[in-house]
């Protein structure tokens, strides 16, 4: 028999020593590993059309007029209703996506390289706030800013990031976590210290000192900016730590909208999924929990890296998503250490006397506990196009814990 | 017409404090005429039927499901209150959570790294885990829990010894550790008398006796109920009358129990005598060999117990009278008595020392000597009764048949030590040394390593003239006493001797810092005390669910 806790050991030790590098941005059928014209990945676990929630939906219409597959609404529908879509995980690609994450051949990606370990990550541009593909809106609008974003803002970037020798992402987080983010929810302090450190570059490489101009107002206007390449980081760091034999530690948790799905290290590529819940939070004006979609998104994977909702005590200035007071900012982190095996080697909290973020969520501990993992998490609205409604706390459903636990004694003859 | 409704909630575990609360709460709601809220144990449910609360619904609920049932005048008012349970326990955990409450040991360990003891109340199938967590971690356990199987009670205090740890319990009510109660406690003045207990209730009444009689308590050290039983083996107590014989701190040690094994005494007793310290010995039940053997002083009862302890604590100090370091007899003892007083006397005196120990006269029928003509094991014999007498002359008169029996005796490999009175006086055998001294000698001189007592009993003005038979039976080898104490002292001494003292734990650090696992209401008191302190919000693992439970004890590695 394996001892699990030399098996976790060596992979939180993948995780926290995997270091990732933002190299570049190109078109995801480029990079993305066996990207192809008519494959969408989306957020999540895998699921079928017809499991799909309104958010997943509305962005695989958006993803298919974006694409110039199909002209609107009904012209989608009717193509993925003649099975000439493929769905796939962005995770089964090395690619992460908020929300619905649906991510499309065409459209440019961050590329991030482990440089430790070697192993490649994707993930799509942020897009801003308002209405976005990424919460299932498809207008006219949310498409034109798309085409924007891919052509004239991509290669821009990709030049810079080039031109800059590449950007160390978990270097940037620790830096945020120093100034209130927690690298999921709030990315204010990253999405600065992210344009600040690229503007010289984009400035340089724009050719038009306008174009220049109205990238680095995206970026610079959009705290998220630097969400999806610090999701990319994470998916880097977690899959570094993912296929150690005998290891109980969470490599993936994600969320298409309908299920909350979960991989460990020492259990191979197998999900564990059960429904996902509302998440409990803070409402925009005019909406309520009915308005809301079940948990949606690969940023879930903030937190398997041991960010988000596990550095909450560095970021006291969203406490209002959990209820309140800094003082359960504190007690959020401090309840995850009670589930992870390391203290994070680079990400460490201030206010916990520069304590590493709990890091490495092990499945046995959660079940003995009865602690499911926290998660910090923006709402959105359960009919296509809306888009985010809210932004609160969730926490993945006990089941999937558990039915990992019973696996890992059935694969492992226990 | 009133309407029971129940509601079960699977795997949710609280204390009863928090249930009360809650009961109390829905109490207060309109229409509400009765509630019960409970974690569905088998007693548990058993007094909700008593009040007429149990309904079919509840009775399928298991030990680690939560059941609340409302009884109101009418449907609608018992499902509003049913409701608004979540909302009751919510405001009270609003105030208590302001600061971290770690779930896991593990996390409390973290929080108060200084704490060196854990205070453990969990129900009890879960308590023995919890307790080999807390050795696991190097802490000292005080193991409130009950319904701990005596397998685990075992495999836990061995753990703790090997890692020089004290585990008090399973079922331990009191203790006060550095001046702080932990479970149930009396304030008292901290002082020069330590404590160990195998009684709860006996532990408070004696500390609160101290402190009332102007002492005041080193350490109160509990052990719980089954510690004195044979199959445990006085194990906790062994080690905290190692404590407090190592405790700078104790002057005065009071060992306090219910009635012990008869083994177990012996061996408590044998480790008492080597403790170098008074100890005051309070076995209930059993008669009091003498006033003070030794280093020992028996109390006839509990404040009896506190007032010799008061008096001996605020004496000066003085040689305790720890018997020799000579190594002790390994044979057994047997006395032949002619006087039927004195071996009752010595019967009861050696019952608490030796075991198993036999006779004649004993009063309990399993210390009764199967065939008075062949010894076992310890043996006293009166040779006055009946059984010897027939047809001869009292053993006071005719020495015949003792001699007798006293070569008998020598010759059994087995015997170590052949204690014999002899009484002088009117009427008695005019000189009994002449004829009981040869016998003595010859018997010494076939085997040298078998040694003798006598006590002899007498006065100057007898017509035996008492130094003379003195001088002749210390002569033959025996010694010889005229004083049934020092008489006790001594074979007490040649047959247990100072028993090995073990090893003591870790001394306890300075100031108390201790874990709480289960019951808040121990948090509540030994913070209120001035003890640093954490509670853990304890849930049973895996929320009850026993497979689980069963799979990731296999994970533990």
């Amino acid at each position: 028999m394996v001892s699990i806790d030399k098996a976790n050991q060596t992979a939180v030790e993948g995780m926290m020593g995997a270091r990732p590098i933002l190299k570049g941005v190109a078109p995801a059928r480029d990079v993305v590993p066996g990207m192809r014209p008519n494959l969408l990945l989306h957020a999540g676990p895998p699921i079928e059309w017809e499991r799909m929630s309104g958010p997943l939906r509305g962005a695989v219409i958006g993803a298919l007029i974006f694409e110039g597959l199909a002209k609107n609404e009904k012209e989608a529908e009717a193509l993925v209703g003649k099975g000439e879509v493929d769905f796939a995980p962005c995770h089964h690609h090395a690619t992460v996506g908020p929300m619905a994450g649906v991510t499309s051949a065409s459209m440019m990606v961050y590329i991030i390289e482990n440089e430790t370990h070697g192993n490649m990550a994707y993930s799509n541009l942020n897009e801003g706030y308002g209405k976005v593909l990424r919460y299932g809106a498809y207008s006219e609008e949310v498409i034109a800013k798309l085409k924007w974003m891919n052509d004239v803002m991509g290669p821009v970037l990709a030049k810079a990031i080039e031109a800059s020798g590449g950007m160390d992402i978990r270097a940037l987080l620790s830096e945020a976590l120093h100034m209130g983010d927690e690298g999921h929810n709030r990315n204010k302090a990253g999405s600065i210290l992210y344009t600040t450190k690229l503007a010289p570059w984009i400035a340089q490489t724009a050719g038009d000192s306008a174009v220049a101009g109205e990238i680095l107002k995206f970026l610079g206007e959009n705290a998220l900016s630097v969400l999806n390449p610090v999701m990319a980081a994470c998916k880097a760091m977690a899959d570094a730590a993912h296929g150690v034999e005998g290891s109980t530690m969470v490599s993936t948790m994600a969320r298409n909208g309908t299920d909350f799905g979960l991989r460990v290290s020492g259990l191979g590529d197998q999900w564990f999924t059960a429904p996902a819940e509302v998440p409990d939070g803070l409402y925009f004006p005019s909406y309520t929990s009915a308005d809301a979609n079940p948990d949606i998104g690969d940023s879930t994977i903030t937190e398997t890296a041991g960010i988000g909702a596990f550095a909450m005590a560095a970021a006291p200035a969203i406490v209002t998503f959990v209820s309140g007071t800094p003082q359960d900012a504190l007690n959020a982190t401090l309840e995850m250490y009670e589930i992870t095996t390391a203290e994070h080697s680079h990400f460490t909290i201030p206010q916990l006397e520069f304590r590493g973020s709990p890091t490495g969520i092990d499945i046995r501990k959660v079940v003995e506990l009865g602690i499911t993992p926290r998660v910090n998490t923006g709402i959105a609205h359960k009919d296509a196009g809306v888009g985010q409604v809210g932004a609160g706390l969730v926490r993945p459903p006990m089941k999937i814990f558990e039915d990992a636990v019973r696996a890992y004694a059935k694969q492992y003859n226990l | 017409m009133s309407v029971t409704k129940s509601e079960i909630r699977s795997g949710a575990y609280y204390d009863s404090v928090v249930l009360m609360q809650l009961q109390r709460n829905l109490l207060q709601l309109p229409g509400v005429e009765d509630a019960g809220v409970v974690m569905a144990t088998p007693a548990n449910l058993e007094l909700l039927a008593e009040s007429q609360l149990l309904q079919a619904e509840g009775k399928a609920a298991k030990p680690e499901d939560l059941l609340i049932v409302v009884k109101a005048a009418s449907g609608a008012k018992a499902q509003d209150a049913l409701a608004q349970v979540d909302e009751l326990l919510k405001r009270r955990s609003g105030a208590a959570t302001s600061s971290f409450r770690p779930r896991s040991l593990a996390g409390a360990v973290k929080a108060l790294p200084d704490a060196d003891w854990v205070s453990i109340s969990v129900p009890g199938r879960y308590a023995a885990g919890v307790a080999r967590e807390a050795l696991e971690f190097g802490k000292h356990v005080f193991l409130y829990s009950d319904n701990v199987s005596v397998e685990d009670e075992i495999g836990l205090k061995q753990q703790a010894q090997q890692n020089g740890l004290l585990l008090m319990g399973p079922d331990c009510g009191t203790a006060i550790i550095n001046g702080i109660g932990l479970g149930f406690a009396n304030h008292v003045r901290q002082g020069s008398i330590g404590l160990v207990a195998a009684s709860g209730t006996g532990l408070q009444s004696v500390t609160s006796a101290i402190h009332n009689l102007g002492g005041g308590v080193s350490q109160a050290i509990g052990t719980g109920g089954r510690d004195l039983k044979e199959a445990i083996g006085a194990a906790s107590t062994l080690q905290g009358l190692a404590y407090l014989a190592a405790d700078p701190d104790t002057r005065v040690i009071v060992i306090i129990s219910k009635p012990p094994d008869a083994a177990v005494a012996g061996k408590l007793l044998a480790a008492a005598l080597g403790a170098g310290k008074p100890v005051v010995v309070c076995f209930l039940g059993f008669a009091a060999p003498a006033v003070r053997l030794n280093n020992l002083h028996f109390a006839s009862g509990l404040e009896h117990a506190a007032r010799i302890a008061v008096d001996l604590s605020q004496q000066p100090a003085r040689d305790s009278g720890s018997p020799s370091k000579a190594k002790p007899i390994s044979g057994y003892l047997r006395g032949l008595f002619s006087g039927g007083t004195l071996a009752s006397e010595l019967f009861l005196g050696l019952n608490l020392f030796l075991s198993p120990l036999f006779s004649n006269v004993a009063i309990r029928s399993e210390q009764k000597v199967n065939d008075a003509h062949k010894s076992q094991a310890h043996t006293i014999l009166d040779l006055g009764e009946d059984e010897f007498t027939v047809g001869r002359l009292h053993p006071m008169m005719d020495n015949d048949l003792r001699i007798r029996r006293l070569k008998q005796e020598a010759a059994d490999p087995e015997v170590g030590l052949i204690l014999l009175d002899v009484v002088l006086g009117e009427g008695a055998h005019p000189n009994p040394a002449a004829e009981l001294a040869p016998a003595i000698a010859a018997a010494r001189k076939a085997r040298k390593e078998l040694e003798f007592v006598a006590l002899l009993v007498g006065t100057d003005e007898d017509p035996q003239d008492i130094q003379k038979q003195e001088e002749a039976l210390a002569k033959a080898g025996a010694t010889v006493y005229r004083d049934i104490t020092q008489t006790l002292e001594h074979v007490v001494g040649r047959l247990l001797g100072a028993a090995e003292v073990q090893k003591s734990p870790a001394p306890f650090a300075q100031p108390l810092a201790v874990i709480n696992i289960g019951v808040e209401g121990f948090y509540d008191s030994q913070s209120a005390q001035g003890a640093q302190t954490i509670h853990v919000e304890w849930r049973p693992p895996a929320s009850g669910d026993e497979d689980l439970m069963a799979l990731l004890s296999k994970m533990r590695t």
